[in-house]
């Protein structure tokens, strides 16, 4: 940082972001663990300690091949993906307990690491259901008791598929399948962890369905799996927020999330992103639409070494409706690496994509966008537009969409444009009497206020939280 | 050098090989490694991002070969044909790859030390003002392999040279002819327009019937000095069988204006490539693109604006109108270099859809690595506004002709700011005929 000046030195820390809240962690014992690297032992130990019928552990297999065959990404994406070591990564580590119904019941320290978190308080106020995933498996879920009498089922994939397989087998693996891509592959032999949903017929959720997933282990993945199925008219959103303490070492987070919203139906999915810098966090995460459904994704990336995700909708009943809005604020060493597809396949289904991006010091902030309209139909719409800021001398942002329509009466249109925070701007501000940093703040603040203001209510509180800028070394 | 055997192709190694013997050492150097990169290099693959949405299972380069030099009757007819600028200061004629007719440069030009001549004759007279070619940057968008056949075949094309300071006040054109079936013509063009110096090139590429089969691959570089102004047009209304590739650079030095339009009518497939380099402070660069595709074409462009240094300014507009079962493709990106602040970069790709069966891609793109920058891209692709066909329906204008009505409109955007008004027209009447192919 020798070689930064004063003034780059100040606008870093005027815009840096408060990691410090999830930065710390336990020891921990834990009861099951895979040991380190991955094979097809590793991926029957954790069919067995999970009890798994047989052909959950034949698709976990099945899906070993496929991640083994696939080559690396990187004739398009970053060459990073090449510092991965698969083979020093833990693929399982549980502390045997079943998740538990009151938070007294909950281990100590488990309980602690929560508690830093605050999310017995978030349940308290707001939120209709909770799962906290610790490493590999669920500590603690709980759900509102008229949820239950409704007949929503909330639970992990392991009692999901095998408690409710009627409901979940049927989506299981068909949304996203195990060769979308390597990583999905990868999720799909190990999976442990994540939420099962199924919201029955007519049943709408008020209040958010909320998960924590923490990583509390060097050298550790995280592979959780999340399913949700809102049945006809059924509404939901679910929210996740997920935190790691900083390892020595590169840890991975690879999950895969499909969502099936069924006619009439409307899923949110909100996700607030704060790995430590040292994970590789490349989720998959896709959701089908059938006819007028909803499907929304709300994703916010501020953590993690490199993040590449590109939550999708598939709008495949008429007049379905797909939406993305995206923030992503790299830092130093970080890559954001974020977008959006949407691909129409019945008439008069409309799409929606609003990414920013901030891209401080050396971050990288990209967007990647596919919009698919074919020729067969009709009456479809898409709407994209990408804004970034970019702070510092030596950021970097990339936008990289691809467009590809045909057929009647379909419309898209895509708009990007790249600035900076201008210098008019934070003189006005500081000539009324604010700081730079604050005016900086300010400035940052408001380009992405229109899409804060779409995330519910507790997260755009924290959300600010963690763009807040800090007004330390800053000089009037 | 012999005319080659009728069946042998212009991807045959031992062609090429022949055609390195007695050229001067360093022309037979630029063609092997020319030779070398081509067999070295493979074909365009579906996993090629730089081809994404190119149909590379039909490109082949097989059934193609250099065609003898056209008869006197031919060179005669085609130049007769040949007048789409009118009032060309100087015009050069070439029929399948072959110089035909020289141009007759006003004395003062001569004078000057302008060069306007086929690459031919300036290996014989000017050797030093190609010699640098061997030193061409990479084809980067994707086309290395056709740029390396390109090379090995070195020879046809032509050298445009003004000096430092000469303004050529009227267009110099330039009329390649496709006449013989299966025929492959590889020219490259050198203009070089000095510090302040001005000049304006059209290039038309024509077909002597509608229907020729035919391959032309073409690499075209252009340097624009300090504070020169350059106008370039290209219109590429080959045969409807015909495969065309175009590797193009454009370098803008300090406070250089570069206009570099391309209009694409013809071929089966044609592929455009272009990397504009922003070399000096306040250099400014516009490209303008127009294409109107029908049956079964595939127009693929491929374009990236490299903003190298500090305060320059790019802007790029490509207009595609899509009839029957066409497709076009385009492909975008601003690259703006660490250190390249105030720059100012835009592109803007529309697609008008006039049949559900049409097809149109964009993957319009942005690098930044600076942060004192103005940069945008949009991409819109879509049908005529219902609105405005209703207008002119109800003033009893049939649908065909309201609908070609409108595409017109759409397109005059482009063709407007096409500097020369006869050019401007000879285009529009390449581009209306295309609604009644």
């Amino acid at each position: 940082m020798a070689d930064l000046d004063q003034d780059e030195r100040m606008q870093r820390e005027a815009i840096d972001v408060d990691r410090s809240k999830g930065d710390f962690r336990y020891e921990e014992d834990y009861a099951y663990d895979a040991g380190v690297g991955l094979d097809a032992g590793v991926v029957d130990y954790i069919s067995r300690v999970k009890g798994e019928p047989e052909w959950v552990r034949e698709f976990r297999h099945r899906s070993l091949g496929v991640f083994e065959s696939m080559p690396m990404p990187t004739h398009w994406a970053t060459d990073d993906l090449d510092n991965i070591r698969f083979q020093e990564i833990r693929y399982y580590l549980a502390k045997g307990q079943k998740p538990s119904r009151t938070w007294e019941e909950v281990p100590d320290d488990v309980k602690r690491t929560f508690e830093r978190l605050g999310i017995p308080e978030a349940e308290r106020k707001f939120l209709a259901g909770v799962e906290a995933q610790f490493d590999s498996e669920a500590s603690y879920s709980r759900m509102k008791e008229e949820l239950e009498k409704q007949g929503v089922i909330f639970c992990g994939p392991t009692e999901g598929l095998r408690d409710h397989a009627e409901v979940f087998r049927r989506w299981f693996g068909k949304v996203i399948p195990a060769g979308d891509n390597k990583f999905a592959a990868l999720n799909s032999a190990v999976f442990s962890g994540g939420s099962f949903i199924y919201v029955p017929k007519g049943v709408k959720v008020a209040q958010p369905l909320q998960a924590y997933f923490r990583i509390n282990a060097q050298n550790f993945g995280q592979f959780e799996r999340t399913l949700i199925i809102a049945d006809e008219g059924a509404e939901v959103t679910y929210m996740e927020g997920c935190t790691a303490p900083k390892f020595e070492t590169a840890t991975l987070h690879s999950a895969v999330v499909e969502l099936v919203a069924l006619k009439g139906a409307k899923i949110q999915y909100v996700t607030v992103q704060n790995w430590s810098s040292n994970v590789f966090n490349l989720v998959t995460k896709r959701g089908v639409a059938e006819e007028d459904a909803e499907v929304r994704w709300i994703d916010c990336n501020i953590g993690s070494r490199l993040t590449m995700k590109y939550p999708g909708v598939v709008l495949r009943g008429k007049r379905a409706r797909g939406e993305v809005l995206s923030i992503a604020l790299a830092n130093d060493g970080q890559h954001q690496d974020t977008g959006a597809k949407m691909i129409h396949a019945a008439d008069d289904t409309t799409s929606n994509i609003i990414a920013k991006s901030i891209s401080v010091g050396e971050g990288r902030s990209t967007y990647r966008g596919l919009v698919h309209i074919p020729r067969t139909l009709r009456g479809c719409r898409n709407n994209t537009e990408c804004d970034a800021l970019l702070i510092n001398e030596h950021s970097r942002t990339d936008t990289y969409p691809a467009i590809s329509v045909r057929g009647r009466r379909n419309s898209v249109q895509h708009e990007a444009s790249v600035s900076k925070v201008s210098a008019e701007q934070i003189f006005y501000m500081m000539q009324r009497g604010l700081t730079e940093g604050e005016a900086m703040s300010l400035a940052v603040n408001g380009f992405v206020n229109d899409l804060v203001k779409e995330f519910p209510m507790e997260y755009s509180v924290e959300l600010k939280r963690l763009i807040e800028l800090q007004m330390e070394g800053s000089v009037g | 050098m012999s005319a080659p055997a009728a069946d042998a192709g212009v991807a045959d190694p031992a062609l090429q090989r022949a055609h390195e013997a007695g050229a001067p050492a360093w022309l037979a150097e630029v063609r092997r490694t020319g030779r070398e990169a081509f067999a070295s290099l493979p074909m365009p693959g579906r996993g090629d991002e730089r081809w994404r949405f190119s149909d590379v299972r039909s490109l082949s380069l097989e059934g193609f070969a250099p065609a003898p030099a056209p008869s006197q009757e031919d060179a005669a007819r085609l130049a007769r044909g040949s007048a789409l600028t009118a009032d060309a200061a100087a015009t050069l004629i070439f029929i399948d790859g072959h110089c035909v007719s020289r141009p007759e440069l006003p004395e003062s030009l001569r004078r000057a030390g302008v060069v306007f001549a086929p690459v031919e004759d300036v290996v014989r007279d000017r050797p030093e003002l190609l010699r640098g070619e061997a030193l061409r940057p990479p084809a980067l968008l994707g086309g290395g392999k056709l740029l390396a056949l390109q090379r090995a075949w070195f020879g046809s094309g032509y050298v445009l040279h003004v000096p430092d300071g000469i303004e050529i006040p009227r267009p110099l054109s330039v009329v390649h002819w496709a006449l013989k079936d299966g025929s492959a013509a590889l020219p490259h063009a050198l203009i070089h327009v000095g510090a302040r110096a001005r000049a304006t090139v059209h290039e038309w590429r024509l077909a002597a019937q509608p229907d020729l089969r035919t391959l032309s691959v073409s690499a075209t570089d252009l340097h624009a000095g300090p504070g020169a102004r350059v106008e370039r047009l290209s219109v590429q209304n080959w045969g409807s069988a015909a495969q065309s590739f175009e590797i193009d650079t454009v370098a803008a030095a300090a406070g250089a204006e570069v206009l570099s339009v391309n209009a694409a009518v013809g071929a089966r497939r044609a592929r455009l490539e272009n990397v504009v380099r922003l070399e000096g402070e306040g250099a400014d660069v516009k490209l303008l693109g127009i294409a109107v595709a029908t049956g079964e074409q595939e127009f693929d462009q491929r374009t990236l604006q490299v903003h190298a240094a500090p305060g320059a300014r790019s802007d790029l507009l490509f207009k595609n109108a899509l009839l029957d079962r066409a497709r076009t493709v385009f492909s975008g990106l601003i690259k703006v270099a660490p250190g390249a602040q105030r720059t100012d970069a835009y592109q803007t790709n529309r697609n008008l859809l006039l049949s559900p069966e049409a097809e149109a891609d964009s993957l319009p793109g942005l690098e930044i690595e600076a942060n004192d920058v103005k940069c945008s891209h949009g991409a819109t692709t879509g049908q005529v506004s219902p609105d405005e066909l209703f207008y002119l329906l109800s003033r009893g204008i049939p649908l065909p002709a309201a609908q070609e009505l409108l595409a017109q409109g759409f397109l005059e955007e482009v063709l407007t700011r096409i500097g020369d008004a006869g050019a401007a027209e000879a285009v529009r009447g390449m581009l209306r005929a295309k609604f009644h192919s």
